[in-house]
């Protein structure tokens, strides 16, 4: 039995990972998802979230929307992982390559995990603005960041498992996003509604407790608790697993 | 020690179809063995159970002693594979594709440039090394595919129909490639242009409906071809009755077929008894007679004939 990490792993995993984040910048995909990122962070921050108006200074109207930013644009980037390997046959080349079926996912995901930080990156002018407007407090707003960069990576590893399940780009999507949706959803009256009353107590607060909005937004207030940090990287661990047995079970078709 | 992939009873279901039915073979260092079948006959299906794309129903697959199953990383370290259709990342220039193949097989520094170049050169890829896959023509991609499953210098190579698509002098260039790499590898190919066989390959293999069902080199699959050794004789002039008679007449001939039999023309394809030679007696008896020969030779047995025989 092989050791579960060594060096051969590592190796592996790096020349995936940067084969994968090159290839974001080989194609218009790095350039438009960028810049449509952060567009819409302007204009959610500036006019929905009234930046400006609250009189404010803090970030918080800027992260308050990435879950739904996330929502569209994770799933566009993660739908390609496996599908498009698939459509394309290169899902062979891949895998009788001398490289593992793990070795493979967690390259791909931590490649296009990467890569939406760049995008996330790259808002650092917010972050400058505020500061020369005032005084926000600054561990906050890198709570935030820490939040966004976790919560974008659970959708991801959702939308790369969901990939895997087929060759066909445009249903990986509307599925990721889908279940992403339920996993935004969950926190909300709208849904919890729906169980009070005939559900016991501890399932409505384990529906909640799923929600992404509920760990996402203590984060994004400066609280790093252990709890939501260690939401968001098992629901990584679970969804990645979940896309290397998929993997495993059905390469071919 | 020589490098051999052992195939043994090995089966693959798919639902209700069965796509590979019971094979069992061996492949010995120096063996060109070439995969022949109708389309649908399994022969792909078999090559992607051999490089671990695909796990079999039952049955296993040794890649010079590593059990494909148990041993996935090392046997796969020793196989060059072209899949069908040789898939690549599209968006990437034919260097970098090959740049990363050659760090996924472990190369770094120098020695991967120095590997990557060299399989450049083998394969005649240096006018298109900077443009992306997507642009080549199906030529180059294919040659791409194949400079991918040489670079390590792999012990085996597993090649899904590795001329396909390609004109006849990049065939050429590919078959004389694969005739180069022969001796100290283990090579097995699937086609279904039946004289690359005899072009390329040292012993051959029919597939059809998932099962083996034959197996030697290109000249005893031959023999079993039901024209093999008959002798086809054309003249220019004579008496067809008598000329049948006394072809009948001749030791160890079996039957007669006429191809044709114009005033001037007669022309015979003369069947032994199996084993036999006749053409001696024919051409003595020729001479004898003094028929006007202008063609005479024996038949070596086409292999589509035992193809069709075998898989229709």
């Amino acid at each position: 039995m092989d050791k579960i990490i060594d060096k051969d792993m590592l190796d592996n995993i790096g020349v995936l990972f940067k084969r994968e984040l090159q290839s974001y910048f080989n194609t218009p995909i790095a350039y438009v998802f960028i810049v449509i990122f952060l567009f819409l962070s302007g204009v959610f921050t500036f006019y929905l979230g009234n930046f400006f108006g609250r009189g404010q200074a803090d970030l918080q109207p800027f992260f308050n929307f990435h879950p739904w930013l996330y929502l569209f644009l994770i799933p566009a980037l993660s739908m390609r992982l496996w599908a498009e390997e698939r459509k394309s046959g290169s899902i062979e080349l891949l895998l009788t390559l001398p490289v593992t079926v793990a070795e493979a996912v967690l390259g791909k995901f931590l490649a296009a995990w990467v890569f939406t930080g760049i995008a996330l990156l790259l808002t650092f002018p917010l972050w400058i603005t505020v500061n020369y407007l005032g005084s926000p407090d600054n561990s906050v707003i890198f709570g935030g960041y820490i939040g966004s960069m976790l919560m974008a990576g659970a959708f991801l590893a959702i939308g790369s498992s969901i990939s895997a399940l087929t060759k066909n780009q445009v249903v990986a999507f509307i599925i990721s996003v889908v279940v992403c949706l339920l996993f935004i959803l969950s926190g909300l009256p709208l849904v919890l509604d729906f169980f009070t009353g005939w559900a016991p107590q501890f399932l409505i607060s384990l529906i909640s407790s799923f929600s992404f909005l509920t760990h996402f937004d203590s984060l994004t207030k400066g609280v790093i608790d252990l709890r939501d940090l260690i939401y968001f990287i098992s629901l990584m661990g679970i969804w990645l697993f979940a896309n290397i047995i998929t993997i495993e079970m059905k390469k071919a078709d | 020690m020589s490098t051999t992939v052992e195939i043994q009873q090995l089966c693959k279901q798919f639902g209700p179809f069965t796509a590979v039915d019971n094979i069992s073979f061996k492949v010995e260092q120096g063996e060109v063995l070439g995969f022949l079948g109708p389309n649908g006959a399994g022969k792909s299906t078999t090559m992607k159970m051999i490089t671990g794309f695909l796990t079999p129903t039952a049955g296993t697959a040794t890649v010079d002693g590593f059990d494909i199953m148990k041993q996935p990383l090392a046997a796969k370290r020793n196989i060059g594979y072209l899949p069908e259709g040789a898939p690549a990342y599209p968006d990437m220039t034919a260097w970098d594709f090959l740049d990363f193949i050659a760090e996924v097989r472990g190369f770094k520094g120098a020695e991967k440039t120095r590997r990557v170049q060299e399989t450049i050169e083998k394969v005649n890829l240096s006018g298109v090394l900077h443009q992306p896959i997507d642009t080549l023509s199906k030529g180059f991609k294919r040659r791409v595919g194949l400079a991918q499953a040489i670079l390590h210098d792999p012990k085996v190579l597993v090649l899904d129909e590795p001329t396909d698509g390609l004109d006849p002098n990049q065939k050429h260039e590919v078959r004389s490639l694969i005739g180069e790499m022969a001796k100290e590898k283990v090579i097995i190919l699937s086609t279904h242009i039946l004289e690359e066989v005899d072009a390329v390959c040292s012993r051959a293999i029919i597939i059809a409906n998932g099962k083996l069902i034959a197996d030697g080199s290109p000249n005893e699959l031959e023999a079993k071809a039901p024209n093999h050794q008959a002798v086809t004789l054309s003249l220019s002039g004579g008496e067809a009755a008598s000329v049948r008679k006394s072809l009948l007449a001749v030791k160890g001939v079996r039957k007669l077929e006429a191809l044709q039999e114009a005033e001037d023309h007669l022309s015979y394809q003369v069947y032994p008894n199996q084993g036999q030679s006749i053409i001696a007696d024919i051409s003595t008896l020729a001479r004898e007679q003094q028929w006007p020969v202008t063609e005479m030779h024996v038949e070596r047995g086409r292999l589509d004939e035992v193809f069709r025989q075998l898989t229709v």
